[in-house]
């Protein structure tokens, strides 16, 4: 294999990494509004994410970063591409990262319900555009010669990125519900348990809906390879496996079914996408590939050493940091602010 | 104004506000490490509180440089396609680098301080803030070791019209980032101080009104800062002036900016006040100390400095072969010139941040007198004096940049790229107003949250209990009973 493609793994699986972590941050954001109540509740529900949602966001920071270390024309024309889409997405994680440190320190209702907005729509408005974005790849993009997209922001809106939005949005609710069923008690997790399963069925249709739409939509299924079909019989098999634990009240099993079934739609799309990275839609000749878009050979060596020694080191103590907060955040619980 | 304009205009915002939040998170990450440190060793409940007191500010500061770092992450690519599409093979590394080695450290072990008080032994909680305040010193080594491939590159080829990495090795041994490495990070240690020693002094002054522990951990704060920042300031500037040093040999145009200085000159002499023509590239009133530019340069009284003026006829020749009639005209440039744009920022900069400098040390040396005669707590004008003085080390940084990238300009890779060049083609004036103008508002409502929330805790004092736990009852009518 060459280092080409093992970057372009490597960055499927940080892009991974962050929707499996941040998913759920985004999940409960987007459900604080629905779930909590009262003040303390809302502590409670931020709480749950409290000690993690930072380090979860750093795979977001990671992924970029290694994109741009290995594939700096997929970044270049990604970043400049969606201009709008990431200015919407950075405006959201600044109101949102703040709203986290700041809401509690005052006690003012008007003051808190501000904040709680922002973590509210800084939680939506990127759980919806990661998803736009990630179709629109797939689809293919108006690139030309240069590698620079040449199309509008509306172009970037069409319905079936839409779809693959409101897909990211219903895995990540479902993936914040099934989070806060595990960690939190009382009320907020029987509401909680209450959304899951309507979060589950909105996802289930969409998934089909999204899968369907690609045949006619793209021409991800053209050739089709064995990872692609591996890939979606994964992800329609755990969503299933997810219902049915649902339905079990086995919700242990059915979050970790749900993280599958985020995996296989990363790699449902990156094993559609590959050797491209960005799909031209004006001429196949004009795409990014893992070939034409990459550093050099030495670049790639030397941050394959570094991503071996230190992803294995992070994964240890993120994990680590997980089993120290693995206790049920309650009402009754000391409360950090 | 044109897309280049605003996007540079966006770059220098964003940046800029950014840095006012980093320097103040790499002295004091450390500063409560310390204090921490001080608690699990003597077990003095005091120092709990000084820990928890400052470990709040720092809290609030920190988000503010997370979400204000996301933007820079991300700006390279969108406003500065060109430039990432040259540099992508080297600048990208220490990016990726900082984040996995530096901001999965930091931010993880934050969390697990923050939320970690009663969850995690001692021993271990305590290495959460070490590791936190490590991490943050360490990202601020790669980013700056990005920025000095720009300020000075090394290490590479160009191939194809991309710059190609040749040596990682150079990459991050870069002269440039070893000086200014020391510098950025003592400057972040003196920015600290100077914060912990204005609000210890903003209660030091209304001691009488201050239960006696809040007296002693205020009193114990100021030392304690008085100590870093005596230390940091002096490295500050020892650095800078190395800085300087280098600067005539690797960037002299930039040295010529920071001075003003127009023509060659031997023995140079140093510039105290300036008023230049800029149209005609000459100054027109200049109060300048003999031969003291050369000394400081070169460590002898003379020694050549070289002017604005003939390092610009230098360069028109030097890179003639692709900077020439054809690119001016590419880029719609009446001509190609080398002359960073605002001289007078460059030289005013220059001279806020030394003199900030220079203050600063002077501050610290009476305020180790009046410490060593035992009568600091009761020199309020001193105190007073301090609480104005928290603004100077935010002068000396953002200046600093000022200095740094305004005198780097036209260049944007020091010798290869041309500012003009680097930016998104197919980002729209339009596009670039609606950020600019959003991301300013933005900035501008969140900053005065900001330093609200800091007032209000900073002046608040300690309190002398920690805060109840809610109870059942009121949880059950969601009554508002705890401090948050
Ligand atoms: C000298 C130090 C320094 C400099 C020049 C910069 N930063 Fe910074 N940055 C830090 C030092 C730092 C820090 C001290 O590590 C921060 C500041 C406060 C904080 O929370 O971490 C940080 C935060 C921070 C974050 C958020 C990390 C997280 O989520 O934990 C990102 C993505 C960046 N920075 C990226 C950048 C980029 C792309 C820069 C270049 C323009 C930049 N920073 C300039
Ligand atoms: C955090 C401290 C920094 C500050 C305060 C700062 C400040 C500035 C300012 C004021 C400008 C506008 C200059 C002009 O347009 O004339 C600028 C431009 C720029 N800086 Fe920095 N800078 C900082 C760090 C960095 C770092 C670490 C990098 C790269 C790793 C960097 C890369 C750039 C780029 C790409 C531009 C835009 C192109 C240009 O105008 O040259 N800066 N910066
Ligand atoms: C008298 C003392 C000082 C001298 C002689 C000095 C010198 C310099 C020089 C020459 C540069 C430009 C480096 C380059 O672009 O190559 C610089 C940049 C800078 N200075 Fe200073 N400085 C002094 C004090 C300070 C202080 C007290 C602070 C902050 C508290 C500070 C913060 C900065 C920053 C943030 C930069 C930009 C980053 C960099 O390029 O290093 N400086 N300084």
């Amino acid at each position: 294999m060459q280092l080409n493609d093992l970057w372009f793994i490597l960055i499927g699986v940080l892009f991974t990494g962050f929707f499996f972590l941040e998913g759920f941050d985004y999940g409960v954001g987007i459900l604080l509004p629905f779930i909590a109540k009262n003040d303390t509740e809302r502590r409670v529900v931020i709480n749950s994410i409290g000690p993690v949602w930072d380090a979860n966001e750093v795979w977001l920071l990671t992924a970029g970063g290694a994109m741009f270390a290995a594939f700096p024309h997929w970044y270049a024309t990604m970043f400049s591409g969606f201009y709008l889409p990431l200015f919407l997405i950075l405006l959201a994680l600044i109101v949102r990262g703040v709203a986290f440190e700041f809401r509690s320190k005052m006690e003012d209702a008007r003051w808190r319900k501000t904040w709680d907005y922002a973590i509210f729509i800084g939680s939506l408005l990127p759980a919806i555009l990661f998803g736009v974005a990630f179709a629109n790849i797939v689809r293919g993009l108006a690139i030309d010669d240069s590698m620079t997209y040449v199309g509008t922001f509306f172009d970037l809106l069409n319905p079936y990125s839409l779809v693959g939005g409101f897909v990211t949005f219903a895995i990540f609710t479902l993936h914040g519900a099934l989070f806060l069923e595990l960690k939190t008690d009382g009320v907020i997790r029987e509401r909680a348990k209450a959304i899951t399963r309507p979060a589950w069925i909105a996802t289930l249709v969409l998934i089909v809906v999204f899968v369907g739409f690609s045949f006619i939509d793209t021409n991800m299924f053209e050739d089709i390879n064995i990872i692609q079909i591996v890939a979606l019989v994964v992800t329609v098999g755990a969503l299933v496996f997810a219902g049915f634990n649902l339905f079990r009240a086995k919700f242990g099993l059915a979050f970790i079914a749900n993280g599958l079934v985020i995996v296989g739609v990363v790699v449902l799309l990156f094993s559609s996408l590959f050797p491209n990275v960005m799909p031209s839609s004006l001429d196949p000749a004009f795409s990014l590939t893992v070939y034409n878009a990459s550093s050099t050979q030495y670049t790639l060596s030397i941050m394959t050493v570094v991503a071996f020694i230190f992803v294995p080191i992070v994964l240890m103590y993120q994990g680590w940091t997980y089993w120290v907060f693995r206790k049920r955040v309650t009402l009754n619980s000391h409360l950090e602010y | 104004m044109e897309a280049l304009d605003l996007a540079r205009l966006q770059f220098g915002v964003t940046t800029v506000y950014h840095f006012f939040f980093v320097p103040l998170t790499l002295g004091l990450s450390v500063l409560v490490a310390i204090m921490h440190t001080q608690w699990v060793r003597t077990g003095d409940e005091s120092y709990k509180k000084m820990t928890k007191f400052w470990g709040k500010l720092f809290l609030i500061n920190f988000a503010m440089g997370v979400v204000t770092g996301i933007v820079q992450e991300f700006q390279f690519g969108m406003n500065w396609s060109e430039y990432s599409r040259f540099v992508g093979d080297i600048f990208g590394a220490p990016l990726a680098v900082e984040a996995l080695m530096a901001f999965f450290l930091e931010s993880t072990f934050l969390g697990l301080w923050i939320f970690g008080w009663d969850k995690l032994p001692k021993g271990l909680h305590l290495a959460s803030i070490w590791l936190a305040a490590i991490g943050t010193n360490i990202s601020a080594f790669w980013i700056l070791a990005a920025n000095s491939f720009m300020q000075n590159p090394v290490g590479y080829t160009v191939v194809d019209g991309r710059a190609t990495m040749t040596d990682f090795g150079a990459l991050i041994t870069n002269p440039n980032v070893l000086h200014q490495y020391p510098h950025v990070v003592l400057g972040g240690f003196t920015t600290a101080a100077f914060f912990v020693m204005g609000i210890s002094a903003y209660h030091l002054i209304r001691k009488h009104k201050k239960s006696q522990e809040e007296v002693l951990i205020f009193k114990r704060s100021f030392n304690l800062a008085m100590a870093v920042g005596f230390v940091a300031v002096l490295g500050t500037m020892f650095a800078g002036h190395m800085q300087g040093q280098h600067m005539a040999d690797y960037q002299p145009m930039k040295l010529a900016a920071a001075e003003g200085l127009w023509e060659d000159e031997d023995p140079a002499g140093l510039s105290m006040f300036q008023i230049g023509d800029e149209a005609n590239r000459e100054s027109v009133v200049n109060v300048r100390i003999p031969s003291l530019l050369s000394f400081l340069t070169y460590d002898t009284p003379d020694g050549m400095v070289r002017g604005l003026n003939s390092l610009n006829a230098e360069y028109q020749t030097q890179f003639a072969d692709k900077f020439n009639q054809a690119y001016a005209e590419q880029y719609g440039l009446d001509a190609i010139d080398y002359i960073p744009p605002a001289i007078w920022l460059t030289y005013w900069s220059f001279r806020a941040m030394v003199g900030a400098g220079m203050l600063m040390f002077l501050l610290i040396l009476v305020g180790a007198w009046f410490r060593l005669r035992g009568t600091l707590p009761n020199r309020n004008f001193y105190l007073a004096v301090m609480v104005f003085a928290i603004f100077l080390p935010y002068l000396a940084n953002s200046t600093g940049w000022m200095l740094t990238e305004f005198g780097r300009q036209p260049w944007i890779v020091f010798g290869e790229m041309r500012v003009e060049e680097a930016i998104s083609p197919n980002v729209g004036i339009p596009e670039l107003w609606i950020t600019l103008i959003t991301f300013t508002l933005v900035y501008g409502v969140l900053m005065v949250a900001d330093i609200w929330l800091l007032w209000k805790y900073g002046s608040a004092g300690i309190e002398p209990t920690q805060p109840a736990q809610p109870t059942p009852e009121m949880v059950a009518d969601g009554k508002l009973a705890v401090n948050y």
